[in-house]
């Protein structure tokens, strides 16, 4: 009984692992994100849904400065990661990235080997002293994306030969390699069938318990199958964020209503 | 029951319904218009391959004579008191050409090939330049001296002719150089195997010989010249055409300025090669104060022309490598170096040592520049003394070469002209071929 109350309890405390306040962006002119603000926790999973162009993206590449690549995009507001401001002038926006990963929407692994790909990250950040500890890692971030038993006896095969549900859980696996303590997945389904998505979200569940994961999806049913936390983003503002269920039972802001009832679209 | 109904006897009562096995009117002129733009791009092609075969025809059939050679072979008896008094005289050469004479005349004798010509009037035979060949010869083996040695003399420009059927009876009838008379007898001497036309290994290898001698003149030492001027080419405007590509497109910012730099370096792929030539003099030449002639030169020159092709093909093909690569070297804590260097320059790779390449073969191929420059073709008559020397001393180059022999008047050195174009040909075709084995070599996927 004693176990049971205290699993709870730490379920219901869960840190903040993610603050972001009063998040501006503009691409050149354009005001693409209005006054987000945001808590992201650790172990959970944050779906951000909303109309195509609402601004997930661009919110998401915030959290690990992905908006620096684009020339017109300024980023206002302060985002702190476990208290620190990743946009102070001291932080290497490279270093920001080791800690906060990113999956994309269409896989993109290296023209590589299998191998090569997940090991790509470990390898620029010194993360393994010889050989062996490299192949530990490698094991262990594609048994975290459940990929190790189809790819173990190809290790040296292009990533780029596997199927797209494969690919994607590749990519997930190169993130996972550099031990992020945030994983970002913008859309990381949309481009995959529906048995490689169920594989995808199962997983997406697994990693919750190492990770704190934030997830773009243009699908309601998925943010509901997987997440504990959605945020509704509406032209740029953040309309409502709660527990998933409540969100998807009783949203209190009616333009959520509409876009869960496919009012809005 | 209505499903029973309709397929019936309503179908051909409505009358109107097209059958799949007609065409309509604009079906047959939509096919017909296909079917006409595919001829013309059959003709097109077709005229190209005419123009490409006309050409190729033209060149082996003027060039390949060039490749053989006729000599006169002679074995001579080193006389150690002849030679002695040979380079006692003044003119040292003489008394070697009356030797080579006197043998010749002394071979026909023995072969039963009779003549009423002098020694001097039978010699016109030899190229003039048989007298200096023996001499060298003698200096440098003196060891040999008081032997018999075999010697190829190579046969005047007039008996070359002869043998390849550009000179005829009727054509020499008021040449000074050689008469019909003598051709009786170079008939005789090729059938006694004393006149005998091989392959000529001096036209590959030799140097540009004297306008009276086209017999002698070889692209060897152009050769070398081209060479050496690749080598700065490459050394020069791979790296720096390179590396600002990769600048440009990975690190600049979008603005005003690298706006105004593209713009040019579009502009100055567009520039004459003969202005890059002018500017070479200019600059290298007149302000810095290199050496005229030099190969060093003509690569400094080169590389101005080939870094905008080799900066266009470079950045064409960075950009060509989906933004997905970069973004997911990104993604994992890359810095934008790694991101271009681990992934992203690899993939563009066989792009750039195309361009690379296709800039090269340019370069090889480009003769304006290097006349104003003063690499012209006659310089080229010595072999450089080392690598120094090769960068620095004069020479010309293969295309500037095959220019000054087109320019002569004796036709023996149009067909060396031509014969030039076939060896600049082969390298333009080889380094196209390492162009592709690269290109197939580090070709990948995404
Ligand atoms: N690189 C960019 N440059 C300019 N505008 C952009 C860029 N990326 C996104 N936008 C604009 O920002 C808005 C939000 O886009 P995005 O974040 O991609 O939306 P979502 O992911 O929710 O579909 C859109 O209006 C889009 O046009
Ligand atoms: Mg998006």
């Amino acid at each position: 009984m004693d176990d049971q109350r205290l699993t709870e309890r730490s379920v219901d405390q869960k840190e903040i692992k993610i603050s972001a306040k009063n998040v501006q962006v503009y691409y050149g002119e354009t005001h693409a994100i209005k006054d987000v603000d945001v808590e992201i926790e650790d172990n959970t999973v944050t779906a951000f849904i909303g109309p195509s162009g609402c601004g997930k993206s661009t919110f998401l590449r915030c959290l690990n400065r992905m908006n620096d690549t684009i020339d017109i995009a300024r980023v206002e507001g302060t985002i702190l990661l476990d208290g620190e401001d990743i946009y102070d002038k001291r932080v290497d926006p490279v270093q920001l990235r080791a800690k906060v990963g990113m999956v994309f929407q269409k896989p993109n692994p290296f023209p590589k080997s299998i191998y090569d790909n997940v090991a790509y990250g470990p390898r620029i950040h010194g993360m393994a002293k010889n050989r062996a500890e490299l192949d530990e890692i490698v094991e262990k971030s594609l048994r975290r994306a459940a990929l190790w038993d189809e790819a173990k006896d190809r290790l040296q095969a292009p990533g780029t030969g596997l199927s797209g549900g494969q690919q994607q859980r590749l990519c997930i696996a190169r993130a996972v390699a550099t031990e992020p303590e945030v994983l970002l997945m913008d859309e990381p389904c949309s481009a995959l069938d529906p048995i490689a998505t169920g594989q995808v979200e199962e997983l997406i569940d697994e990693l919750r318990t190492n990770y704190s994961v934030v997830i773009v999806t243009h699908s309601m049913q998925q943010a509901a199958r997987v997440s504990q936390k959605t945020a509704f983003f509406h032209l740029g503002n953040l309309v409502e964020f709660d527990e998933t269920g409540k969100i998807f039972t009783n949203p209190e802001d009616s333009r959520t209503e509409s876009y869960i009832s496919g009012r809005i679209g | 029951m209505s499903d029973a109904s309709i397929p019936g006897p309503a179908a051909p009562a409505t009358g109107k319904k097209s059958s799949l096995l007609e065409l309509d009117a604009r079906t047959k002129r939509r096919n017909a218009a296909e079917t006409r733009f595919k001829a013309y791009g059959i003709v097109a092609i077709l005229i190209g391959l005419c123009f490409l075969v006309a050409l190729l025809v033209a060149i082996v059939r003027n060039g390949a004579p060039a490749f053989t050679q006729t000599f006169v072979t002679l074995d001579i008896e080193l006389e150690a008191e002849a030679i002695e008094a040979a380079e006692a005289s003044v003119v040292k050469t003489s008394q070697y050409r009356d030797m080579i004479r006197a043998e010749l005349m002394g071979r026909m004798a023995a072969e039963g090939i009779e003549t009423d010509m002098d020694a001097n009037t039978l010699g016109q035979i030899l190229s003039s330049s048989e007298a200096g060949q023996m001499r060298d010869f003698v200096l440098e083996n003196p060891d040999r001296i008081g032997e018999t040695v075999t010697f190829n003399f190579l046969a005047s420009s007039r008996v070359d002719g002869y043998s390849k059927g550009r000179v005829t009876r009727e054509s020499l009838e008021r040449d000074p150089n050689l008469s019909p008379a003598h051709l009786d007898l170079v008939d005789q001497l090729e059938e006694a195997g004393i006149i005998e036309r091989t392959f000529n290994w001096s036209f590959v290898f030799g140097a540009d010989a004297s306008d009276s001698r086209p017999e002698q003149a070889g692209i060897g030492v152009a050769m070398i010249g081209s060479f050496f001027m690749m080598l700065v080419v490459l050394a020069l405007a791979l790296p720096i055409g390179v590396a600002a590509s990769i600048y440009l497109e990975e690190f600049a910012p979008q603005n005003r300025f690298t706006d105004f730099i593209e713009v040019n370096i579009s502009n100055l792929a567009a520039v004459p090669s003969i202005v890059f030539g002018i500017l070479g003099l200019a600059v290298f030449i007149q302000l810095v104060g290199l050496p005229q002639s030099a190969p060093i030169v003509g690569g400094l020159t080169l590389t101005l022309m080939t870094l905008p092709t080799i900066v266009i093909s470079t950045r064409a093909s960075l950009k060509a490598v989906p933004p997905s690569i970069r973004a997911a070297a990104l993604g994992v804590g890359a810095s934008k170096m790694q991101s271009v260097f681990h992934h992203v320059l690899p993939l563009a790779l066989p792009g750039i040592l195309t361009g690379t390449i296709i800039g090269l073969a340019q370069a090889l191929g480009e003769t304006a520049p290097l006349l104003l420059i003063g690499m012209v073709g006659f310089i080229a008559s010595n072999y450089p003394e080392g690598v120094a020397s090769g960068f620095l001393d004069p020479n010309s180059a293969m295309p500037a070469q095959i220019y000054e022999w087109a320019k002569r008047a004796d036709p023996a050195f149009y067909e060396r002209a031509w014969g030039g174009i076939i060896i600049l040909l082969l390298f333009l075709m080889t380094m196209n071929l390492i162009a592709i084995l690269l290109r197939r070599r580090f070709e990948r996927r995404w």
